[in-house]
């Protein structure tokens, strides 16, 4: 029942801001719509702690305690990325950016977005995943080339085609996968319902399964952003209006690579080789380092944290590669907290931006003088996204670089120089333009932020401070039913 | 060379319009002109349909007559209509520019043949299906599909490139499956025409923008 609610929340907010988005009170009632999603994910968490996995609507819906986990962290950030949303969109307004109809576009448009994402991860069956998927891009597509300005539409054309392509990748992963399991499961539904699936995954063909797999990474790893496959995600994340930026970095590049871990366990299952390890440690290690180098030139403030989105992701893909309790542990941490900080950067930067008038990084300068509680915000978010304690990043980096030592103690340094440079780079971009001498003569004067501004950012930070310090214990119980459902035996 | 030619489909008719259905592909690779490049992804829709059809009748599969039937619904009438109100409201005749140029695409696409029979002999080993041998097709027509959007530069040859790897892939399905469950199956169609829309509102966008569709305009726009 709660599993059916949580789809038809995001639905019903879809049609009616697609319906009333013009009007005036319809930011707030994109907020109420987010909120009441977010109380559902929460309820639903708990359900599913308790009395173990929900299933729905004829096996279609599949709850357990990993999905569970990240449509929490959907619910969350969408929430008070709908916080952010409203302060920026005022803000466009005064500067005379908007007009109703955009205003409507974007309103329905974000509501369908949340309930793809939601329909990714309670699906149980990896056809329909594929779908909501595919629409998650289909929702944003239009949402990157909102501003309408040159490079905003290539960006979202560029992010459209390279994002299809990608994603008819994984559907042929798709095809292989039920080609191998329609021979023990029968023809019909249930060769690709995932309860189902996870019963037979040792009786799974190895060979058609390993090149599915191959498939799936390709086409859900050009989501993710894995490198070479990125191409599209910082066009995409730079071009787009910020609260899209945060969204798409906080919860859509989790929500596809849910989806290369959700397929994993089927491989891990029927193939008994590294292969599938290997490959994600591959991309997770390459995308690392290569993010890291295309960082240091970039001039772009937005453009800057979409590489660093990159590089986290990488690492990620990385700790899942590594696999054993640990590493999986870490992954997931690294995720969950990746999402929160990277959100609250974009939220603080969405602001900067507006005050500055540019996203070019020597365009911005002397923020800690004019909006001192902006440069506060950005530069207490950089210390977190770059992994300093005490903040959560640091934990799962810690553990991530331990586990490496023990697998493949060859990349360790790499991936700690790596990690420098994305410090050194990041710190001294964001020292750059809180002071910085150079004051740009057209600056707007600074504007009084309310707490509304505040409050988003500072929750998000919290958490991850929460998290990199004291860890609750029925927290971690989660967790640790997470890494089960992955497949990962903690015991060992 | 192609081990999954040991299993020539059991009906020739089967076998026939597969190599057709991989003839279409290479006809949209080597077309110059935009309208003309409808007109043989419309041609391929047919191929598809009748295909699914052969399947249907030689594996007695009773489904695959509505797969038929909705393929040639949605991709027979509907979408090549969309595209051709598209053209002629946009005015669109010119003529295919290309990166690379049509023999050497050709060669290129010989070479993607081979791989794919390579690729998929081991999985038509495996297959039980009536169509078997055709895997390697579906395989090739998706990996043409990828070369055009490739190498082509307008942004009306990459959509048509994105739809003619959809149907390779629903081709794939058919031949190694007999299809996906329904309802896996029409949540792709509704994608693909969702798709086609925003790709539809692009065009409009674009041509506003850019005053052309030609993409090196819009490779010409500074991003940084």
């Amino acid at each position: 029942m709660i599993l059916v609610l949580i789809l038809v929340v995001p639905m019903s907010g879809a049609l009616f801001l697609g319906l009333w988005g013009h009007k005036r009170f319809a930011s707030a009632v994109n907020i109420l719509f987010s909120l009441v999603t977010f109380a559902l994910t929460l309820l639903l968490a708990i359900r599913v702690d308790t009395q173990g996995p929900l299933i729905a609507l004829d096996e279609n819906l599949f709850v357990d305690s990993l999905s569970s986990l990240f449509l929490v962290i959907t619910g969350g950030v969408a929430a008070t990325t709908s916080f952010f949303s409203l302060r920026y969109m005022t803000i466009e307004g005064e500067h005379g950016h908007l007009t109703p109809e955009r205003t409507r576009l974007y309103l329905a448009l974000y509501q369908l977005f949340v309930l793809t994402m939601i329909v990714v991860l309670a699906s149980n069956n990896l056809g329909l995943l594929w779908v909501a998927l595919e629409g998650a891009t289909l929702a944003t597509v239009l949402l990157v080339g909102w501003t309408r300005t040159p490079a905003a539409i290539k960006a979202s054309w560029k992010y459209f085609i390279l994002c299809g392509v990608g994603i008819a990748q994984a559907l042929f992963g798709t095809i292989l996968l039920y080609f191998a399991s329609e021979k023990t499961l029968g023809p019909g539904g249930t060769a690709l319902l995932l309860t189902h699936l996870l019963t037979v995954k040792t009786q799974l063909e190895p060979t058609v399964i390993s090149l599915a797999f191959v498939f799936f990474v390709v086409g859900y790893g050009t989501k993710v952003g894995l490198v070479p496959l990125h191409n599209w995600l910082p066009d995409a994340h730079a071009e787009g209006p910020t609260p899209i930026s945060a969204v798409l970095s906080g919860l859509l590049l989790n929500v596809a690579l849910y989806a290369i871990l959700r397929v994993k366990i089927l491989a891990d299952g029927a193939l008994h080789s590294p292969m599938p390890s290997d490959l994600l440690m591959g991309f997770g290690f390459v995308s690392v380092l290569l993010a890291s180098i295309s960082m240091w030139k970039r001039q772009d403030i937005k453009r800057l944290f979409a590489y660093s989105s990159i590089e986290h992701m990488g690492l990620a893909t990385l700790a899942f590669g590594i696999g054993g309790p640990l590493a999986t542990f870490a992954g997931l941490l690294h995720m969950t907290t990746h999402s929160l900080v990277k959100s609250a950067i974009f939220f603080a930067v969405g602001h900067i931006v507006q005050t500055s008038g540019s996203q070019k990084i020597p365009s911005i300068r002397e923020i800690a003088a004019r909006t001192p509680g902006l440069s506060r915000a950005l530069l207490t978010g950089g210390l977190a996204i770059t992994g300093l304690p005490p903040f959560a990043l640091f934990a799962s980096e810690l553990l991530i670089m331990a586990e490496a030592i023990k697998r493949i103690p060859y990349a360790v340094p790499f991936l700690l120089l790596a990690l420098f440079i994305t410090f050194g780079v990041l710190i001294f971009r964001i020292l750059e333009m809180s002071g910085g001498e150079t004051a740009t003569p057209e600056i707007s004067p600074s504007r009084s932020h309310s707490r509304l501004t505040f409050f988003p950012i500072w929750i998000h930070l919290g958490m991850a401070l929460l998290l990199g310090t004291f860890f609750p214990a029925p927290l971690y119980e989660i967790y640790q039913k997470a890494i089960l459902s992955l497949g990962v035996s903690i015991g060992g | 060379m192609t081990p999954s030619l040991l299993h020539p489909p059991t009906s020739p008719l089967v076998g026939f319009l597969g190599s057709a259905l991989l003839l279409s592909s290479f006809a949209m690779l080597a077309m110059r002109r935009m309208g003309s490049l409808v007109r043989i992804f419309a041609l391929q829709g047919i191929l598809l349909t009748l295909s699914t059809l052969s399947v249907a009748l030689a594996a007695k599969e009773p489904h695959l007559f509505f797969s038929a039937l909705f393929t040639l619904a949605f991709k027979v009438l509907l979408l090549p209509f969309l595209l051709f109100r598209l053209l002629e409201r946009l005015h669109i005749r010119g003529e295919v520019e290309v990166l690379l140029n049509v023999p050497t695409t050709m060669v290129a696409g010989l070479f993607v043949v081979v791989f794919s029979f390579a690729l998929s002999a081991p999985i038509s080993e495996m297959a039980n299906t009536v169509s078997r041998g055709l895997i390697g097709v579906g395989l090739a027509a998706l990996l043409l599909s990828f070369l055009m959007m490739i190498t082509r530069r307008k942004a009306v040859t990459q959509v048509l490139g994105f739809l003619g790897m959809e149907n390779a892939l629903f081709f794939s399905a058919i031949n190694a499956t007999y299809g996906m469950p329904m309802v896996v199956e029409l949540g792709v169609a509704f994608d693909v025409l969702v798709g086609t829309f925003v790709f539809g509102i692009f065009f409009f966008q674009i041509r506003e923008t850019f005053e052309s569709f030609d993409l090196k305009h819009m490779d010409n726009t500074p991003t940084e």
